[in-house]
């Protein structure tokens, strides 16, 4: 979409006036400074989907919608996590964050911050696996996407 | 190169985009442009007594011309009184510019004194909308907005200009864009061929077809190639609320409105149909009655200019977004070039049924209401002897309740653009004010407001306006002594407990009310002077006359469908109550 103000409102709005639901949503400057690219996360079935889909593109600062999930496609979000973590715990969650190929980004006395990226599933998945009881704080940055192969989304 | 300051170049832009009139109000964040207005004539400013009359009277103007309607308003409560206008023009898909004046830049999100945030207020309700930052922008914007507005399917876009972009000391380059392009926008230019192909198949092979056209035959100037079209076939066509006239109601083809106060013979037509041609209609609520059950044989194909319209509410066999207008040309040409004929015995017998739909419980050739046995008027008839001393060519404009429905059934528009309502957001007051700016328009044509006592009271301050610029509308008010829409419903389905719908001898003296601004005003209580009095409001060229005619209060809208909740059968387009006494 344009990378104009008011954009994004139009887009969220369009969601909430319409009844639709917004599961996550990301927004940046692409290479080319005047579009903002933005994916969102919705559910619904085909027909939802449709009149999602046609709402979007009659919006005038939106110049392009591709439903990413009509293909294959790579999804991915990040998280940051901060989990309580002393004695014998911080090795036990330094293993975990290994197995989900998660990064840990800061350190304190009593306290991991870890990064992990991936689908929404796995993000899903590492904070069952750390458990409720350790965790402090999270913030998930919402799905970004790329259809795979030759395919691009362009003007 | 000329320089002009911001307010100029909104000014200059506005005459350069072919502007002839601006309904407005003055206010602080405007005057800057209002000083601009007052220095140059090309372009006419009428001051209406409240924004909300701005928006309408731009709005009928649009309706009955054409042309864009352009609004002009103060920041805060001038915008927000001008957003049920706004919301009203963007339900019909009326093309509209609205030029709203903002505080200062630098005040902009600290609450400053009549600051609102008008794009936000507005974003739900407008096609597109805009905020100026800087004075240079003003003439690219304007374009813009009047491309976006009247191209495509139509609407209003909002320009919101903080004060000082209008700067009367800053001065800058003037030149007004001859074209625009965005690249985000590029509304359909004509329908796929493979889909007027299989079109034009489904179109000849249908047995019980059925044209259904709506509001953007007449926003796309298709009613000639509707009628074409029509004719060629020999298929029954009706119009939505909003498409009235797009096809001549006097025509033998047409089946009257269909819908929630459709005629019987089009609602059952619609039922039985094998095939429905839907053209720049949407298969609104208020058209399908309960979804499930509507038209379960038919097929549809459906030609309309916005894609999310299609396959909406009912799913659509083959869509065909374009412009109806050449759409409707593309499957001349290509019946045409077939050669091929409809099913003239199966066409025929179609008609047989639909006569005999008409026959029974037809609007035109039966009373769908009891004849006046006394002296108490009927409103029906009331419009009938509109129809009868305008000779059916007025501009009739109407507020939102049952008078709308009976001018809707009753006054028989053969022309588009000659019926003005607001048949998507129903808003009470719309009738005077757009009247005005149909009358704006063409000052010579004859133009009614068809309204109630409960309706015109929401904008009656715009007498005054009439009396300014002399615009001599001729008012018809059915008068009830109620809120008649509601009392039916509470009639139907509240066994009669009439909540907040009477006013208890509070209404005003309507005569002597039009006597203080200057009007003429008739009480007509009697069918003996109903028709005399008509003739002496309409020979009075140039009065704004009001006609207070009482009518029977016990009256009712028939056909009226019956909802999914109702006693069955019900939900179906067929299920209709036809009297009080007598339903399908």
């Amino acid at each position: 979409m344009e990378n104009e103000p008011g954009a994004l409102s139009r887009v969220v709005g369009l969601f909430s006036q319409r009844g639709y639901n917004i599961e996550s949503l990301t927004v940046a400057p692409t290479e080319d400074q005047t579009l903002s690219r933005l994916t969102l996360t919705t559910i619904g079935d085909d027909r939802i989907i449709e009149q999602i889909t046609k709402h979007l593109n009659k919006l005038v600062d939106v110049v392009k919608v591709v439903d990413l999930t009509e293909g294959a496609h790579i999804e991915r979000e990040l998280m940051l996590i901060k989990v309580k973590a002393s004695g014998a715990q911080r090795a036990e969650i330094k293993r975990c964050t290994d197995i989900f190929r998660g990064q840990i980004v800061d350190v304190g006395i009593q306290v991991y911050t870890i990064q992990v990226a991936g689908t929404s599933d796995k993000l899903d998945a590492f904070i069952e696996a750390v458990g409720d009881a350790v965790i402090l704080e999270v913030v998930r940055t919402g799905v970004s996407g790329l259809s795979r192969g030759e395919k691009i989304l362009s003007l | 190169m000329e320089l002009l300051s911001g307010g100029e170049m909104l000014i200059r832009a506005l005459r350069d985009e072919g502007v002839k009139h601006v309904f407005g109000y003055p206010g602080g964040a405007a005057l800057h442009i209002y000083d601009a207005l007052f220095q140059q004539s090309d372009v006419q400013h009428i001051l209406v007594r409240h924004e909300q009359a701005a928006t309408h009277a731009a709005d009928g103007y649009a309706r009955a011309s054409g042309e864009t309607g352009v609004v002009l308003v103060t920041s805060g409560p001038g915008a927000t009184n001008a957003i049920t206008g706004i919301a009203t023009a963007y339900m019909d898909s009326i093309p509209m510019v609205v030029i709203s004046g903002q505080v200062m830049s630098h005040l902009i999100g600290e609450d400053a004194f009549q600051e609102t945030d008008m794009v936000g207020i507005s974003r739900p309700i407008v096609k597109h909308s805009f905020m100026v930052n800087r004075a240079e922008d003003i003439p690219a914007t304007i374009k813009k907005a009047f491309y976006i507005a009247s191209t495509g399917r139509p609407g209003p876009v909002v320009v919101d200009v903080p004060k000082d972009v209008t700067n009367p000391h800053d001065k800058y380059e003037y030149s007004y864009p001859d074209n625009v392009k965005i690249r985000s926008y590029q509304p359909a230019q004509k329908g796929h061929s493979g889909q007027i192909k299989r079109a034009v198949q489904m179109l000849l092979e249908a047995k019980c077809p059925v044209i259904y056209t709506g509001g953007g035959v007449i926003q796309g100037n298709a009613s000639e190639s509707l009628i074409e079209l029509a004719r060629m076939l020999g298929y029954p066509v009706t119009n939505t609320l909003m498409g009235l006239g797009g096809y001549p109601a006097s025509d033998k083809q047409f089946l009257g409105m269909l819908g929630m106060h459709g005629t019987f013979e089009a609602n059952t037509a619609m039922h039985h149909s094998d095939l429905i041609l839907a053209a720049g209609a949407r298969f609104d609520d208020r058209v399908t009655n309960a979804t499930k059950q509507f038209c379960p044989g038919a097929k549809i194909i459906h030609i309309d200019i916005d894609p999310a319209s299609i396959s909406k509410t009912v799913n659509a066999d083959v869509p065909i977004v374009g412009p109806v207008e050449t759409v409707l040309q593309e499957l001349i040409a290509a019946i045409t070039e077939s050669g091929a004929q409809p099913d003239q015995a199966a066409l025929q017998d179609w008609w047989r049924q639909i006569d005999e739909w008409r026959e029974r419980h037809g609007l035109y050739t039966q009373s769908r209401y009891e004849e006046s046995g006394g002296d108490l008027i009927k409103p029906q008839d009331v419009i009938k002897i509109l129809h009868k001393v305008t000779g059916g060519d007025a501009y009739v404009t109407s507020d939102v309740g049952q008078h709308q429905m009976f001018a809707a059934q009753y006054y028989g528009f053969d022309k588009p653009r000659r019926w003005i309502n607001s048949g998507g957001l129903g808003t009470m007051g719309f009738g005077l004010p757009s009247a005005m700016g149909v009358k704006k328009a063409f000052p010579d044509a004859d133009v009614a407001c068809v309204t109630g006592e409960g309706s015109f009271q929401m904008c009656l301050q715009e007498l005054s306006t009439c009396t300014q610029y002399q615009l001599p509308v001729k008012i018809i008010n059915l008068n009830n002594q109620a809120l008649g829409m509601v009392k039916q419903w509470q009639d139907m389905q509240y066994e009669g407990r009439y909540s907040q719908i009477l006013y208890e001898d509070s209404l005003p003296d309507f005569v002597k009310l039009m006597e203080a601004y200057g009007h003429v005003g008739m009480k007509v209580t009697s069918y003996d002077e109903l028709e005399s009095k008509m003739q002496e409001c309409f020979a009075l060229k140039d009065r704004v006359v009001f006609m207070d005619i009482y009518v029977d209060p016990s009256e009712h809208v028939y056909p009226m469908q019956i909802p999914g909740h109702g006693p069955a059968p019900s939900g179906a387009m067929k299920d209709m109550y036809l009297s009080k006494l007598e339903r399908t």
